[in-house]
């Protein structure tokens, strides 16, 4: 297969060129990079890096433990809060959250490595198989999760640590959600996803179920009717359509279906992809495919967004990642149709835009964009499938500020919940606070009511 | 999990890590939040006799010594015992204890060194329901020049004099606390013991000037223009008292006496050295002072850790198991013979090896092979020193391998003994003893 074919198509690449475009993108630190790096923490007090932590990771005391030899208790501090802090550590744009706050940036504008120091400290623990945790007595509670993603196992854990039984349902045929299908695959290279889910659940009192679509294979008030609790952790499986002329032309893919296949393919020379690709969209998902596509061997990849660089999702961090890896980002375009040859792209025309009295407006210049392949990362919305009993408040499920839904026994969170931010780490942390309110829900009706003489 | 739990001359705490008498423990509010956050005990700041209380200066009381990225090394200190009145640290030792029942409070005493100031202070503080006291004989600095701490700790009949009274006048268990400006450690140690104490800590902070103000001419911290000794403490100390608390149980004559081991403890590490040295517990300050009290959480989980991954279930465990490896140079084995290794892979070529060997000591480190910069140890010429590891910026790239007995030492030219020789044997040795056939 030629590089500089046209057309979609697989192969681009030889086996060496793919191994290293998709291996690690920050290797694991040695430990004396390591011990560098944590000797530069200050051990702050009420430490902005650990208040920017959706999770609030005790980060000063993890990073001290690291630098006082002790790798294994500073996995402990991670996983105490985050039992995702693997994945967390390699995907977690600690640009804008941790290493954004932390103090470094002010005297030298460089932060402490604490995402690098947070993948040496569990990798420390994984690689030697240390288990932190041991089940409570059993409740002879059982709570139902839907949704084997961040939110759904980061529950599950929590509640199977209570001493509950947990049992987990997800549609797809493994267990992960967007750390399985989604991210980029230099974020979490060796099949890091599905290690870290087996190191989870090592705890024991899971059992996963794949294959099973709420609102399909059974209903809310099964599981409602059957278990204790129930927590919904669902990701977004709809995708936002464009609504423009050329939309079902071969070669338009949603971004996220086009990641998963990467994710999933065991060989990567058989994902195929345009020599010239047009990914339309300004979040992460958009810089993910971009990205990916030039590493499968696109020749030309441009990301087209609708608003200024100001206005995009993506970090500012991952958008330089994007262009040092060839990818051309254009802001103030949104598309008009996607031309044709042959029932296959062709190109895109796309018009400008611009901000008028603070609605976007069309100028009314266009301009082609040759292409083969177009990628739709605008946006990924919550399915009704199953849920439609359940309040929601701009397509996403209302939640309090424990997790509980407007029905009783069901909580949710994550991607599907309005206060989501599309972030694993949000995710782990509404999982893992609304396990704890779970459990307090179940203990409490457990407790024989005492009489206050 | 190892069990953390220490009973130290009969006062029981849940962890090893008590917090030293010094600032850190002058009042309620600061020990109440060194509680909340696990300290296992805390030894109140030094009270002294009734009356007008002691007076700070208030310039600069501190001065410091910096690693590299600004890291505190060394503080140093004028500050005095405390300055509040006596009635109001015991009234708020007595209500800190009935909060904490489970946690050790030891009270700090320095009073003139006549009986009367001492049995009229004790039974003040036995009545606060204080766990025992410990005696100060070791603030170098301001106190000194009015009798009291190092002017008695250096002084050991003046140790055995006042421990004696201590003991006479109050059921409280004694912690003689010695100070480190002193000859021989061993002799105060000794004194304490004569005097009936049940255990000694230290070390207490060093007679020390950390800098000299270059546009003042004075040393700091300077105060109007003056500076004045203060006393050092922090990590940089650690060695120091390391040997000494050594020093005091390998003596025979002290063998066996509790330690409180007190010098630089900043990690769990530190700690479990001290320990290992024969304390039976541990106090800490400027660690607390330079990152909060917070701190020993690292050294509770740290020390936690490292005893279940290796095996030790509890304190005891650990206590005084590094004493017998503690030995005086003439008894060290002049046939074990060790050659520096430097790991390739690791080698940043530097060259710090190479010219600390080279300028300084025995030549033995190359600096360029076949044109090439490259760093390699001569086994001809290397006689083991560990200068090299000691400078490398890289933790074990450069390690000394011990050659095996019967191998060939380049540099003698003679295989390694398998017998043990020590000094005392050894030729060169005037005074050397035939070995007993």
């Amino acid at each position: 297969m030629e590089r500089l074919q046209n057309g979609v198509a697989a192969g681009r690449l030889d086996a060496a060129a793919y191994d290293a475009n998709f291996s690690d993108l920050h290797p694991r630190f040695e430990k004396h990079e390591a011990l560098v790096a944590a000797d530069r923490c200050y051990f702050c007090h009420d430490a902005p890096c650990m208040t920017a932590c959706p999770t609030a990771i005790d980060i000063p005391m993890f990073i001290r433990q690291i630098s006082t030899g002790n790798a294994l208790g500073a996995a402990k501090t991670i996983f105490d809060q985050n039992i995702f802090g693997g994945m967390c550590a390699r995907v977690c744009p600690t640009e804008t959250l941790c290493e954004q706050a932390c103090v470094r940036n002010t005297a030298e504008e460089r932060p402490v490595d604490i995402g690098r120091l947070q993948r040496y400290a569990t990798d420390t623990a994984m690689d030697a198989g240390r288990q932190f945790y041991r089940r409570a007595e059993p409740t002879g509670k059982t709570v139902a999760v839907v949704g084997a993603g961040p939110a759904g196992l980061a529950a599950a854990h929590r509640l199977a640590v209570k001493g509950h039984q947990v049992v987990v349902f997800d549609a797809r045929e493994k267990a992960g959600g967007l750390n399985e299908y989604g991210l980029a695959a230099y974020k979490a290279a060796d099949d890091f996803a599905a290690r870290e889910i087996a190191y989870i659940l090592e705890i024991g009192g899971i059992e996963i179920r794949t294959g099973q679509k709420l609102g399909t294979d059974f209903a809310l008030s099964d599981l409602t009717s059957k278990y204790d609790a129930v927590f919904l952790g669902l990701g977004l499986a709809g995708v936002n359509g464009l609504g423009i002329e050329g939309e079902s032309l071969e070669g338009v893919e949603d971004a996220v279906e086009f990641i998963a296949g990467l994710r999933q393919a065991d060989d990567l020379s058989t994902v195929s992809v345009g020599r010239r690709v047009v990914v339309l969209g300004g979040g992460m998902t958009a810089i993910d495919a971009a990205i990916q596509s030039k590493l499968l061997g696109a020749e030309e990849v441009t990301i087209c967004y609708r608003r200024g660089k100001a206005e995009m999702n993506a970090s500012e961090y991952e958008q330089e990642l994007a262009a040092s890896k060839g990818v051309f980002i254009r802001h103030w375009l949104k598309p008009k149709a996607i031309l044709g040859t042959d029932g296959k792209v062709a190109g895109i025309e796309l018009e400008g835009t611009a901000f008028s009295d603070g609605r976007l407006v069309g100028t009314g210049e266009t301009g082609v964009i040759a292409a083969d392949m177009i990628l739709k990362a605008i946006g990924q919305k919550l399915s009704t499938d199953g849920i439609a009993t359940l309040r929601m408040e701009a397509g996403r499920i209302v939640v309090d500020e424990e997790g509980r839904t407007s029905l009783p026994k069901v909580w949710a969170g994550g991607d599907c919940v309005a206060a989501g931010e599309d972030l694993t780490v949000t995710s782990v942390a509404q999982g893992r606070d609304a396990a704890e309110s779970i459990h307090s829900a179940l203990t409490v009706a457990a407790r024989p009511a005492v009489a206050i003489a | 999990m190892a069990d953390l739990r220490t009973e130290f001359v009969g006062i029981k705490s849940p962890n090893p890590f008590w917090l030293a008498s010094a600032p850190p423990t002058d009042k309620a509010y600061n020990v109440e939040r060194a509680f909340k956050a696990g300290w296992g005990g805390v030894v109140w700041k030094t009270l002294g006799e009734e009356g007008p209380p002691v007076v700070n200066v208030n310039g600069p009381r501190y001065g410091a010594i910096w690693g590299a990225d600004r890291r505190l090394l060394g503080l140093n200190n004028i500050e005095l015992i405390t300055d509040r009145p006596l009635q109001v640290n015991l009234q708020e030792m007595k209500q800190v204890k009935m909060n904490w029942p489970d946690r050790a409070l030891i009270a700090s005493i320095m009073v003139p060194c006549n009986e009367e100031s001492w049995k009229a202070i004790l039974p003040l503080v036995e009545e606060t329901g204080a766990d025992g006291i410990e005696l100060n004989f070791g603030c170098p600095h301001g106190m000194s020049e009015r009798g009291m701490g190092a002017a008695v700790g250096q002084v050991p009949e003046y140790i055995e004099m006042v421990v004696r009274w201590c003991k006479q006048y109050t059921r409280m268990p004694v912690i003689t606390k010695l100070t480190p400006n002193i000859t021989d450690i061993r002799k105060p140690a000794r004194a304490a013991k004569a005097g009936g104490t049940d255990a000694v800590s230290l070390i207490n902070t060093i007679n020390s000037i950390v800098s000299v103000d270059l546009d003042n001419f004075a040393p700091s911290p300077t105060v109007g223009g003056k500076g004045t000794h203060g006393g050092y403490c922090g990590p940089a100390v650690k060695p120091i008292a390391l040997n000494m608390v050594a020093e005091i149980a390998r003596d025979a004559e002290t063998y066996g006496l509790p330690i409180s081991g007190i010098g630089g403890i900043t990690t769990w590490r530190d700690a479990a050295e001290f320990i290992a040295l024969g304390c039976g517990n541990v106090q800490v300050c400027t660690a607390a002072m330079t990152y909060g009290f917070k701190v020993v959480q690292e050294m509770i989980t740290g020390l936690s850790d490292w005893m279940d991954e290796k095996g030790h279930r509890s304190i005891a465990d650990i206590q005084g198991r590094a004493v017998p490896n503690v030995t005086d140079w003439q008894y060290l084995n002049l046939n074990y013979i060790a050659k520096a290794h430097i790991d390739q892979d690791a080698c940043i070529k530097c060259g710090r090896c190479h010219i600390a060997c080279e300028d300084t000591s025995h030549q033995a480190i190359t600096a360029m092979v076949d044109g090439v910069r490259h760093f390699e140890v001569m086994e001809d010429e290397c006689v083991g020193c560990n200068l090299c590891v000691n400078v490398c910026p890289v933790e074990n790239c450069i390690t000394m391998v011990p050659l095996d007995v019967g191998t060939l030492d380049q540099r003698t030219g003679k295989p390694v003994s398998p017998d043990y020789a020590n000094w005392t044997t050894h030729p060169n040795n005037p005074m050397a003893r035939e070995a007993a056939e």
